[in-house]
């Protein structure tokens, strides 16, 4: 019985979503404070169904209803708990719902959180939630109900798809969805912008802080699912230019490129069109990046079963949302006035640089990802568009953006003077080629675009810290007050420096595994040694285990450097009983920043077992840049200014001396 | 690129407008060039058995080879090095690999080689091995083909 209120929470949270999409907008337009005021109310009464109806779901899942279809499907009376939680989302059906969880949060929060908003402005950006939400209950309903009974209950589940088995399925899409979704928010305000036809430097204020903590989470939610392939999967690779990577990875480039722009246009007044215009942009992705993943048309272990009518509702929601936002652009960018002029070198023209190369690299991937796609269902030919093709276009537009951020955030507003910015980062160039050079030197010579890259990965971490230095004073003033100031410089200031570190960590992992990991396949027999990256790995024997559903040969190795036993890792094949499906569990050793990675192949006849050695140097930091990026996102997120009410006039100036002091 | 509305006409606002524009314009000429240089280098066709007959593919072209692994022809040879053949069931492809072949590799199932053919020899030489199916479903790809091709595939390689 609690199932079917699942559905009648879902369905009453449909009707609540019609409400918020209508009655907002007709009392902004009359401005009828009582029927703006439903905004809020609807919002978090359609929160509060929808975290009814996914709380359901969850709790069939937990007590293993095999009644419900998505349960038997997906679901096994054996698993751990974790995964009986996890594999909620572990499914089509499931992880739509979490979609429109996150998506009903997002407008719940707006709901709270948006007290200092103008009325009309509050009331038509919950309504534009309320729109997109509609949408997606809609979709569920019709083609994706969770909660279908099954006659008569089957005694026992399907088991979860063995590779979602795993905690990563508990964090990874969660974050990503946090990421992808919280976007929305950012292209409800640019829709209700451009319903009011009015737009200033208080509206990028406003929208900053949701961009900034949809990128955070959106960051943290890639790096996750990169990391949980790579140990996951037990091919070594983090990152695979797959159609579905290319699906988060596209918001995430438009949305890095939102937030600098929405700078300029806060600051500055500048780029207003275009940073509305890179906000239903950024969300566009995300909503792409959804039929690409759920509609079937891809093959991946992200896309469940399909179903053709469910490609054609995404592609229909995907046509009116994109569609719609993009010809109300069109028709209201023109009344939009522009202000803040400035010089090609200045702040403002370091930003549109960035931007320039992120929507060009964003497109690049768009085409490499898309064109296989269009080419097959024009003319029925196959091709394959993979890392090759994206290293050489993504790669290589990439490389004067990553020259040029450390320029950024030492460029004045308005006119800068690069020489100077050139001559203040002298100390990181020169600084990331000694650093290069020295960990060239340890690792035994390799390719000279190694030690350039490693160079450009630490020129922009010194960079980074360029920043900070010069902000404090450091060297000039007593080191307590040049303290005394970097403590006291604006969190975003820091974010900044944090984001920009972060950055070049992950290049540096990029650039130091690409170039030095070693990679040895071998058959292996009992009591044997392989060497990888100075370390002795030596195959001890295999032995059979039991888990909970599972059974499997487990490889057990003992690794030792120069004589000394560094203790066992091991790597084992399961073989997942409900599915009959084998997975391979990689055995990784992490020393400081490098990985000794062990996957397991084929047993041969004659007793030995091919084994996958890796010595992967430095691949860590790919993962934690990541990080450190996200960590630059909290503290930026915590800048006073951005909690700081409607920015008034008052209050702005105000501000205005300790900002000059700090950018 | 700034949406800003020309209010005044001094050279200087046009020539740093122009200098942005110009810029931006050079960036996105080099982005579409290099994104048919690509396209034209690294992209791989796709081929099942029976398509290698008609069309010639020329050594050291990189394509993509599926089919279903003919039950009977996978043989671990020295070391790490397997050879198996792939079919459409009407013709078939002898392939080679070194290397770890997937968890779901399996004889009578689907699978996708990426690599290229040697001048003067017909094994297909792979240097990547997918078969990323589970009971329900092979490579989408596979799939498509052979159902096109007419080669009923039932019980549980039934296509989703």
């Amino acid at each position: 019985m609690i199932v079917e209120f699942g559905l009648y929470a879902l369905v009453l949270s449909l009707a609540t979503a019609i409400v918020l999409s209508v009655l907002p907008v007709i009392g902004a337009r009359r401005g009828d404070a009582n029927l703006m005021a439903v905004a809020p109310v609807a919002a978090l009464g359609q929160f509060l169904l929808v975290t009814i109806a996914f709380g359901i779901l969850m709790h069939a899942h937990l007590v293993s209803d095999f009644s419900v279809a998505n349960v038997w499907q997906n679901s096994h009376s054996l698993i751990p708990t974790l995964y009986k939680v996890s594999g909620v989302w572990g499914n089509h059906e499931g992880s739509m719902m979490l979609w429109l969880l996150i998506l009903s949060l997002f407008s719940a929060l707006v709901a709270i959180f948006g007290g200092n908003l103008p009325a009309t402005l509050k009331a038509n950006v919950l309504a534009v939630q309320g729109w997109i939400s509609a949408a997606f209950i809609l979709f569920i309903v019709l083609t994706s109900n969770p909660f279908l009974r099954m006659m008569p209950p089957p005694p026992e589940g399907r088991d979860l798809n063995p590779v979602l088995q795993d905690v990563g399925l508990a964090i990874h899409p969660p974050l990503l969805y946090l990421g992808y979704v919280g976007f929305s928010v950012c292209f409800s305000f640019a829709v209700a912008a451009l319903m009011e036809g009015r737009i200033d430097a208080a509206w990028a204020r406003w929208v900053r802080p949701w961009a900034l903590a949809a990128w955070t989470f959106l960051t943290a939610g890639i790096a996750m699912g990169s990391y949980w392939a790579y140990y996951e999967l037990g091919w070594g690779g983090w990152w695979f230019w797959d159609p579905v990577e290319n699906a988060s990875f596209m918001p995430w480039l438009a949305g890095t490129a939102l937030l600098h722009s929405a700078l300029v246009m806060e600051k500055r007044e500048a780029l207003k069109i275009w940073t509305v215009l890179l906000a239903i942009l950024t969300f566009s992705l995300s909503l792409l990046g959804t039929f690409l993943v759920r509609s079937g048309v891809l093959t991946s272990v992200h896309a469940f079963a399909s179903d053709p009518s469910r490609g054609v509702f995404i592609l229909a929601i995907l046509v009116i949302f994109i569609g719609g936002a993009l010809t109300l652009f069109a028709l209201r960018a023109g009344s939009l006035t522009a202000g803040g002029l400035f010089a090609p070198v200045s702040r403002e023209g370091a930003l549109v640089l960035n931007n320039l190369i992120l929507t060009v690299a964003t497109a690049t991937v768009l085409i490499g990802t898309l064109y296989p796609m269009a080419l097959e269902s024009l003319t029925g030919e196959k091709i394959s568009v993979g890392a090759p093709f994206f290293n050489l276009t993504f790669g290589l537009l990439m490389l004067p953006l990553l020259l040029a951020v450390p320029f950024g955030p030492l460029l004045a507003w308005k006119r800068a003077d690069l020489l100077g910015a050139a001559q203040r980062l002298f100390f990181a160039v020169a600084a990331g080629f000694v650093i290069a050079l020295v960990i060239w030197y340890f690792e035994n010579g390799g390719p000279v675009l190694a030690v350039l890259g490693m160079a450009l990965a630490f020129y922009l971490m010194v960079g980074a810290l360029t920043d900070l230095w010069l902000r404090g004073g450091f060297g000039k003033v007593p080191f307590s007050t040049a303290m005394r100031r970097l403590v006291g410089l604006p969190r975003s200031a820091i974010g900044t420096a944090f984001a920009h570190f972060g950055l070049g960590v992950s290049v540096l992992g990029i650039i130091a595994v690409s170039a030095f990991q070693t990679e040895n396949v071998l058959e292996m027999k009992p009591g044997q040694t392989v060497e990888a990256g100075g370390y002795v790995l030596k195959f001890e024997g295999m032995q059979r285990g039991q888990g909970p559903n599972f059974t499997e040969d487990r490889g057990t190795f003992t690794l030792s450097k120069a004589g000394s036993s560094l203790g066992q890792i091991s790597s084992s094949k399961r073989v997942y009983m409900a599915r009959q499906m084998p997975t391979t569990e990689a055995g990784i050793r992490t020393f400081g920043v490098s990985q000794f990675y062990v996957a397991l192949g084929d047993l041969m006849p004659d007793g030995g077992i091919v084994v996958r050695v890796w010595w992967k140097p430095f691949i860590v930091c790919i993962w934690f840049g990541a990080l450190i990026m996200m960590v630059g996102g909290f503290i930026s997120l915590s800048d006073r200014r951005l909690r700081v009410g409607a920015p008034s006039r008052r209050a702005k100036k105000i501000a205005a001396p300790a900002l000059e002091a700090a950018e | 690129m700034t949406g800003t509305r020309m209010t005044g006409t001094r050279m200087t606002r046009k020539q740093k407008r122009l200098a942005i524009i110009s810029g931006g314009v050079g960036f996105i000429v080099v982005a579409v060039l290099l994104v048919m240089f690509a396209f034209s280098q690294s992209v791989s066709y796709f081929y099942v058995p029976g398509d290698l007959a008609k069309a010639e593919v020329k050594p050291g072209t990189r394509i993509r080879l599926g089919g279903l692994v003919k039950t009977g022809s996978w043989v671990r040879g020295e070391g790490t090095t397997s050879t198996f053949e792939v079919t459409d069931t009407l013709s078939t492809v002898k392939v080679t690999y070194t290397g770890i072949l997937p968890d779901l590799f399996r004889e009578g199932q689907g699978v996708v080689a990426e690599g290229s053919f040697v001048a003067g020899n017909p094994v297909f030489v792979a240097d990547t091995v997918l078969a990323k199916h589970d009971e329900t479903y092979m490579p989408k790809d596979v799939a498509d083909r052979l159902k096109a091709q007419g080669v009923e595939l039932s019980g549980k390689e039934k296509i989703q």
